[in-house]
């Protein structure tokens, strides 16, 4: 998983001066071009979200904005009337971060002593062990609905937060400890070995050289599962209703419904409210973003 | 494995700690992946309706999916989708991808504003996207405020366009990722190659095409592979951006599943879908996995 390094040569300065500057200006023009198609919901949104309701019924969300004002976000977050419960995203944001935060970690904590185990400590089965619970990863989470809520009835945990972050680390488990699996494979065992001979046990291994190993593997869960868990919908719309459902839930109910009058600067808000929490993550972390989707795809 | 037990007082407790530290999971995921799916699998041949009913009842909801025209479009559509889906973010992801090895100057930055969809949830994607897409809203009313009153670009309502709009929105959602993992395929391609390919005087596209791409095809196979995976299991984004519609335009095996079995009260039937939807991720990774374990054992176990 080594950064190998790139070829030391410039593809672009190859050929003749002119050739080289169309070379050089295509790429960049290509480029700039992508940027702005990227960028461009980003920014329009974000404009909406300060401009008045009027200007954007009248000339739509594709237009320069005048007399902005913040006033919307505070709408957004405190007093917008969301499927009849007029607490604003707040209440929603707030029910999502209840969900996320414990799932996370939760998940997180499960998979790193899993992946440990699984890859240090050999055992009859231990690949079936693996392979049952990697399985999880590719299980649509179609064919766990109808089973979960019945599950969640039993135990009292339907249409409650704590039935959803029961649900996400279940799910979770499976690609964290598929994740931290994959990193620990590659701690020589000789390290191990050394310390088993000098009388170490399971969790003085784990405290004394696996952790203080784990943090890149540890960041790359917590991103992923954080991201993942804030922005999943599914589990949300089936398992929860009205006041308990997390913020994409939200989205859509508002959103969805055709009826009414439209607020359109306040819904702007509202779904960067949704978004920002996992966007700053990937800003924050991006290089782990990027490695935590390499290391889950192609393995 | 090596079993010396340094004393006899290291205990028989200690000696299992791996197991049992694994129970919990082992049991969790023995619910979910095994249970569950049996589970539903059996519903889908009860004569389950509103509320399970877990006796027998036959096949009979299978055949009852596959008559009704709205499972069969939602399974057209998702080939047709996920086909120009996958190219798609494909094709894009490698172009970035190329355009981003050529030493571009702030290769983060390009890399950080072609990757960012991808931290957002398909939500917020489909709900901005048709604010864009709608006419009322977005783009056709911008060109036609800009004076072009006759402009016309209404795909989110039209019946035989909304699909390609729920392509265009995935294509913009994933291809960011694609670039990321075809990047790092370009970057882990020998260098020397390239060089003895220019010294035979090809050109820089010629090389891409013939040289380097071709080395990291495993690649292109394990993004093409999540990407169906993606484009099985998508729900959220048409939800989000058309609800399935104009009528059924852009209906989806997900969004199926979720409307037989939470709306219309047909648990069977839906679960009968469910199972479909598995079946079509199976197709796709069994494959792929027995592969992937077939090239690992030829390369040695030197490889990962």
């Amino acid at each position: 998983m080594a950064d190998t390094t790139h070829q030391a040569f410039d593809p672009l300065a190859t050929g003749s001066r002119a050739r080289q500057f169309r070379a050089k200006f295509t790429v960049y023009a290509l480029l700039v071009f992508f940027a702005l198609l990227y960028l461009s919901p980003l920014v329009i949104i974000f404009m909406n979200s300060f401009r008045p309701l009027e200007h954007i019924v009248r000339e739509g969300f594709i237009s320069s904005p005048r007399a902005l004002s913040p006033q919307y976000w505070i709408e957004a977050w405190s007093t917008f009337c969301i499927g009849g419960n007029c607490e604003g995203v707040s209440r929603y944001f707030s029910n999502t971060l209840m969900m996320t935060v414990p799932a996370t970690i939760l998940s997180t904590a499960f998979g790193v002593v899993n992946g440990y185990a699984l890859s240090k400590w050999r055992f009859k089965y231990d690949t079936w062990v693996f392979g049952l619970i990697t399985l999880g990863v590719f299980l649509p989470a179609q064919m766990t609905l109808l089973p979960w809520a019945f599950v969640l009835g039993k135990i009292g945990l339907s249409n409650t937060i704590a039935g959803l972050v029961l649900v996400h680390t279940v799910q979770g488990i499976s690609f964290t400890t598929l994740f931290c699996r994959n990193y620990f494979v590659a701690v020589p065992d000789d390290l191990i070995k050394a310390a088993r001979i000098d009388g170490a046990g399971f969790w003085r291994i784990f405290r004394r050289i696996m952790l203080p190993l784990s943090p890149p593997i540890l960041i790359v869960c917590v991103i992923w599962q954080f991201t993942g868990i804030w922005n999943e919908f599914l589990f949300g719309t089936v398992f929860t209703s009205g006041a308990n459902q997390p913020i994409t839930s939200a989205i859509v109910a508002f959103s969805g419904s055709g009826t009414g009058e439209r607020h359109y600067n306040v819904e702007a808000a509202s779904v960067i409210f949704a978004a920002l929490p996992p966007l700053l993550v990937y800003v924050l972390g991006g290089k782990y973003f990027v490695r935590g989707l390499t290391s889950g795809a192609v393995k | 494995m090596p079993d010396h037990s340094q004393s006899k007082s290291s205990n028989r407790l200690a000696r299992w700690t791996p197991q049992l530290v694994l129970i919990p999971t082992l049991a969790a995921a023995f619910m979910y992946v095994v249970v569950f799916s049996a589970w539903t699998l059996w519903i889908s041949v009860s004569q389950s309706t509103l509320l399970p009913n877990m006796s027998y009842g036959g096949f009979g909801e299978y055949a009852a999916l596959w008559k009704s025209k709205r499972w069969i479009v939602s399974y057209q559509n998702l080939f047709l989708f996920g086909a120009l889906y996958v190219i798609g973010s494909l094709v894009v992801g490698t172009l970035l991808a190329i355009l981003i090895d050529q030493r571009v100057r702030f290769e983060s930055v390009w890399r950080t504003i072609f990757l960012y969809p991808l931290a957002i949830s398909f939500i917020v994607t489909g709900t901005v996207w048709r604010w864009i897409f709608h006419p009322q809203t977005g783009v056709e009313r911008a060109l036609s405020d800009l004076g072009w009153l006759s402009a016309n670009f209404d795909w989110i309502t039209d019946r035989d366009m909304a699909l390609y709009v729920v392509v265009f929105t995935g294509i913009w959602h994933a291809s960011g990722f694609a670039m990321a993992l075809i990047l790092a395929g370009l970057r882990s391609v020998d260098g020397d190659l390239i060089k003895a390919a220019q010294i035979d005087g090809a050109s820089m596209p010629r090389i891409y095409r013939r040289v380097v791409l071709p080395t990291i095809w495993p690649i292109f196979v394990a993004v093409t592979v999540v990407l169906l995976q993606f484009a099985i299991k998508t729900y959220d984004l048409v939800v989000a951006l058309t609800q399935g519609g104009p009528g059924v335009a852009t209906t989806v095996p997900a969004i199926v599943v979720y409307d037989l079995m939470f709306q219309r009260g047909q648990i069977a039937q839906g679960a009968a879908a469910a199972v479909m939807i598995l079946v079509a991720l199976a197709i796709v990774i069994v494959p792929y996995v027995i592969w992937t374990s077939w090239r690992a054992r030829q390369e040695g176990p030197s490889h990962g």
